[in-house]
């Protein structure tokens, strides 16, 4: 019995790390700079899938990303946390891809996952902060979702009773699996990684990296050769349970016309860079009319209403 | 996002510094785990990785999970229920639960029950890094040294049935050894056989089948909640001393009730209990006789590393609120680390860190070795050349580890009362405020020198291995090969500082007895420590040129100091002693 989940997860610039070369000239995000990190709420929908097969009699938990091969330390960082299969879903076709081409993608690779009980996303990626992404997603796969996420409080008989944000409070919602969920950074904290699945999985490959890693310690052997070594690489990694799927278009079988470039009706029309300067402090004073005074000040410049 | 373990550019230095492959070898046994574990490395550079990634999750889960925490651990502590059970603060308890899930609850124990086979090293990093983030929780974390002497000494059968569930974090332990009348002279732990006073200190009796029971009130129990108890207690009473004293496993029921909850200076997070037992049934571990001479003494040893640990973690995180603060308060218009007199205050409190650090590195390092070497011997070895040279090792090991074991506890614990000290006097007034976390550092830092042992202890024990010879060859060691030429005049030095020990030593020998040597004792092992992390700082300065100006920082100020010792010691005075109804006075008359 239980349910099986299907987390989709990125891997982000850490923007929290913002340093001088964090932005090119053009104003776009300079990726290199910058660490590359699970996207936080994501985190906590791994987590909340985590616990539905922990609390609701087992399934599996199955965490799916797109991207570039770099992106397998977040699959990593999952399998460390208790992920079951993880997928990395990399194809040089779906590059430029937007929300909606994504969201095209990913319902292809999750359709491929066979039967799923509850899809999970977080809320939004810091990079791009659009949280188009999961509802885009449900849509796709015809699914019911709930958004803002904060608790799933029950599963019974296939209804599952949630909390979730709305704002200025939160209301309890009631809905029949299948069905998709995205999850704010306010619900369960994410567990760390486990040591012993850590000592694990550090050695789980993709075949692309994999790849990789022949061509770095290799470099004089033939194609054939290298192809030879990679595929004993990749049998023997299967032995152990550490393989790290790789799905590429045609296996998800997306229609090239809704992916990359071609799918993506998103047109960027300007990016502002915005450089937030510090000029100073100003003392407040701890009294009844310093912190009115700052209220006055705060409401008249719009900070708050 | 805090990680304690990457944010800390000493521990990095020091994880590289130290061979930790050579460990991997011992705890490894020739990496033959790999083959029954899918997790187990294969090889040291893999154990190493290991152990780096292993930190860096504890170093997150210090950060993220434990430091948020302490301060709200601090005010609410822990609660006595009236059915006799605790519940810890909310802190301690969603530490703990994270640390389990992390695997973190059986670092050093096998992996066939569910351990991650450390070194205790590693095990002393995590240590002091949950120690920074919470001094209490260490009192928790830290005693895995209770499933580690299960695990050395107890039955098969004993071990199966609880190192599983210590090392999943499902169950805590506790070392359940003071009474009343007995806290340093453990010694003195009751000879009374079936005793029905409640008052009474825990006694153990035997039925007409030789099941064991315990009885009696054990006080000053730190996690004296726990489920898994280790007793000490005298199952001989007709041997009134140590020799009739065996450890005994008892386990929560409603046969032990936690009466009473301290209300202490520091460490809130951690419940000190008093137990009472009410023929709560026990289980032998290993052998009768031998509780306290070896199975209390090894758990001990450990307990010491452990708490210069939590001695380190709590300097850290003093000295980090202290430099932090030195370089953003202004007064006369400049930050106030730009005043000499606070720039020296500064300085003294980082080197007091990093020698305690370098110390207790050490200290547990040589612990290391010397398991590793009983732990090949045991595992047995073919060759007879190599043989010899392993029990030749492991006691040379084990004589310098009564050394370095209370040296470590000594001077850390010592450590970070004075650099808590001194971050509450960088502060000024808004550190003895309840306002900033230094006044809780003082408060939990002031244990440190008192439990498992207390400062004169560690050095009654300590000054035994300075006189005896051992810090003197080992210092011979350190100082013999080719130095590079920025480190000759600092080695001259250190020679100097030698010669003069071996004249106090000499000197204090010739007194005879051991009056003399217990009354300088301090002194001596001072000297010993001075040169020691001279040394070591020395050799780490082959490795990174910033510790290089620490180790020529170290001589300038402990030079003096020794020639003052050395001085004092070869006065032959003994009025501490001699005129001590002048100089103490006597006790005041009672009203």
């Amino acid at each position: 019995m239980g349910y099986n989940c299907v987390v989709l997860i990125k891997q982000v610039p850490d923007t929290k790390r913002v340093t001088g070369e964090a932005m090119n000239p053009d104003g776009t995000v300079n990726r290199a700079a910058l660490p590359a990190i699970f996207n936080p709420e994501d985190l906590y929908a791994v987590e909340l899938a985590l616990e539905i097969r922990d609390r609701f009699g087992g399934g599996k938990v199955t965490v799916i990303t797109m991207g570039p091969p770099a992106a397998c330390e977040a699959l990593r960082q999952a399998l460390y946390r208790g992920a079951d299969e993880v997928v990395l879903v990399t194809d040089r076709r779906a590059a430029a891809s937007d929300t909606l081409a994504t969201s095209y993608i990913l319902s292809c690779a999750v359709r491929k996952c066979g039967q799923v009980d509850v899809v999970l996303c977080g809320r939004q990626a810091i990079d791009g902060d659009t949280a188009q992404v999961g509802p885009q997603l449900a849509e796709k796969l015809n699914l019911p979702q709930v958004t803002y996420v904060e608790q799933l409080q029950d599963i019974k008989d296939g209804v599952v009773r949630i909390r979730r944000n709305v704002g200025n409070g939160y209301e309890i919602v009631e809905g029949r699996l299948p069905m998709l969920l995205t999850v704010l950074d306010t619900a369960g904290h994410p567990r760390p990684a486990a040591a012993r699945r850590l000592m694990k999985y550090k050695k789980a490959r993709a075949k692309l990296e994999l790849e990789a890693a022949v061509t770095a310690e290799m470099p004089n052997a033939t194609a054939e050769g290298k192809a030879t070594e990679v595929a004993r690489r990749l049998a023997d990694l299967q032995n152990r349970g550490l393989i790290i799927h790789q799905w590429n278009l045609d296996d998800i079988k997306a229609d090239l016309q809704w992916c990359g470039r071609d799918g993506s009706p998103t047109k960027v029309h300007r990016i502002q860079s915005v450089i937030l300067t510090g000029k100073g402090h100003k003392g407040i004073l701890p009294t009844d009319e310093g912190v009115a005074e700052l209220v006055t000040e705060l409401i008249e410049d719009h900070t708050i209403s | 996002m805090a990680n304690f373990f990457a944010d800390n550019e000493d521990i990095q230095f020091l994880f590289d510094h130290f061979n930790l492959a050579t460990l991997a070898d011992g705890t490894e046994e020739g990496y033959r785990f790999a083959k029954e574990f899918d997790f187990a490395p294969a090889d040291a550079a893999e154990a190493k990785d290991n152990y780096r990634r292993i930190l860096n999750v504890v170093g997150e889960i210090a950060g993220d999970v434990v430091a948020p925490t302490a301060e709200e651990t601090d005010k609410v502590g822990n609660v006595l229920n009236p059915d006799g059970s605790v519940t810890y603060a909310p802190g301690i308890k969603e530490s703990l639960k994270r640390l389990s899930q992390a695997d973190m609850m059986g670092f050093t124990l096998p992996y066939r029950f569910g351990g991650l086979n450390c070194p205790n090293l590693v095990y002393t990093i995590a240590n002091e890094m949950i120690s920074r983030g919470d001094a209490s929780l260490m009192n928790i974390f830290g005693l895995q040294g209770i499933a580690e002497t299960i695990n050395a000494f107890a039955s098969e059968e004993i071990k199966q049935a609880y190192l599983p569930r210590m090392s999943s974090g499902e169950w805590t332990g506790a070392m359940v050894l003071t009474e009343p009348d007995a806290g340093s002279d453990l010694q003195a732990v009751k000879t009374s056989g079936h005793d029905t006073a409640s008052e009474a200190p825990a006694a153990v009796w035997q039925d007409a089948e030789g099941n064991w029971f315990v009885r009696g009130v054990k006080r000053f129990i730190t996690n004296g909640c726990g489920e898994v108890l280790l007793v000490l207690a005298r199952s001989e009473p007709e041997i009134s001393d140590g020799r009739g004293l065996s450890l005994f496993l008892v386990e929560r029921g409603p046969w032990v009730k936690v009466r009473r909850l301290e209300n202490k200076l520091g460490i809130h997070g951690s419940p000190t209990c008093e137990l009472f037992f009410n023929d709560a049934p026990a289980k032998l571990i290993g052998e009768r006789q031998r509780g306290l001479i070896t199975y209390v003494m090894s758990l001990m040893n450990g307990a010491r590393i452990g708490i210069a640990a939590q001695s380190l973690g709590i300097g850290e995180a003093a000295w980090r609120v202290a430099r932090d603060y030195a370089s953003s308060r202004k007064q006369f218009g400049t930050a106030i680390e730009n005043f000499p007199a606070m720039r020296e205050l500064l300085v003294e409190m980082n080197l007091d860190l990093h020698a305690a650090r370098t110390v207790n590195y050490w200290a547990s390092f040589h612990v290391d070795q010397e398991f590793s070497a009983l732990k090949l011997l045991e595992a047995g070895v073919a060759d007879k050349e190599r043989e010899k040279a392993l029990k030749t090792a492991s006691r040379k090991y084990k004589r310098m580890n009564t050394l370095f074991t209370p040296i470590a506890k000594y001077y850390a614990s010592e450590m970070c009362m004075r650099v808590s000290m001194d971050a509450i006097a960088t502060l000024g007034g808004s550190g003895y405020m309840k306002d900033y976390p230094v006044e809780r550092h003082l408060r939990d830092s002031r244990i440190t020198t008192i439990y498992e042992g207390t400062s004169q202890l560690q050095v009654i024990a300590a000054v035994r291995g300075v006189v005896s010879g051992t810090a003197e060859s080992y210092l011979e060691d350190l100082a013999a090969g080719n130095w590079p030429e920025w480190a000759v005049p600092l080695v001259e030095q250190l020679n100097a500082g030698r010669a003069l020990l071996s004249e106090a030593i000499a000197f204090t020998k010739a007194q005879g007895g051991t009056e003399y040597m217990d009354l300088h004792g301090r002194k001596l092992v001072d000297i010993a420590i001075a040169l020691l992390v001279g040394f070591w700082f020395c050799k780490q300065g082959l490795a990174k040129a910033a510790k290089q100006v620490v180790a020529r920082r170290w001589l300038i100020t402990r030079m003096p100091e020794i020639r003052k010792l050395h001085s004092m010691i070869m006065s032959g005075d003994r009025s501490a002693i001699a005129d001590f109804e002048t100089l103490a006075a006597p006790v005041p008359a009672g009203e």
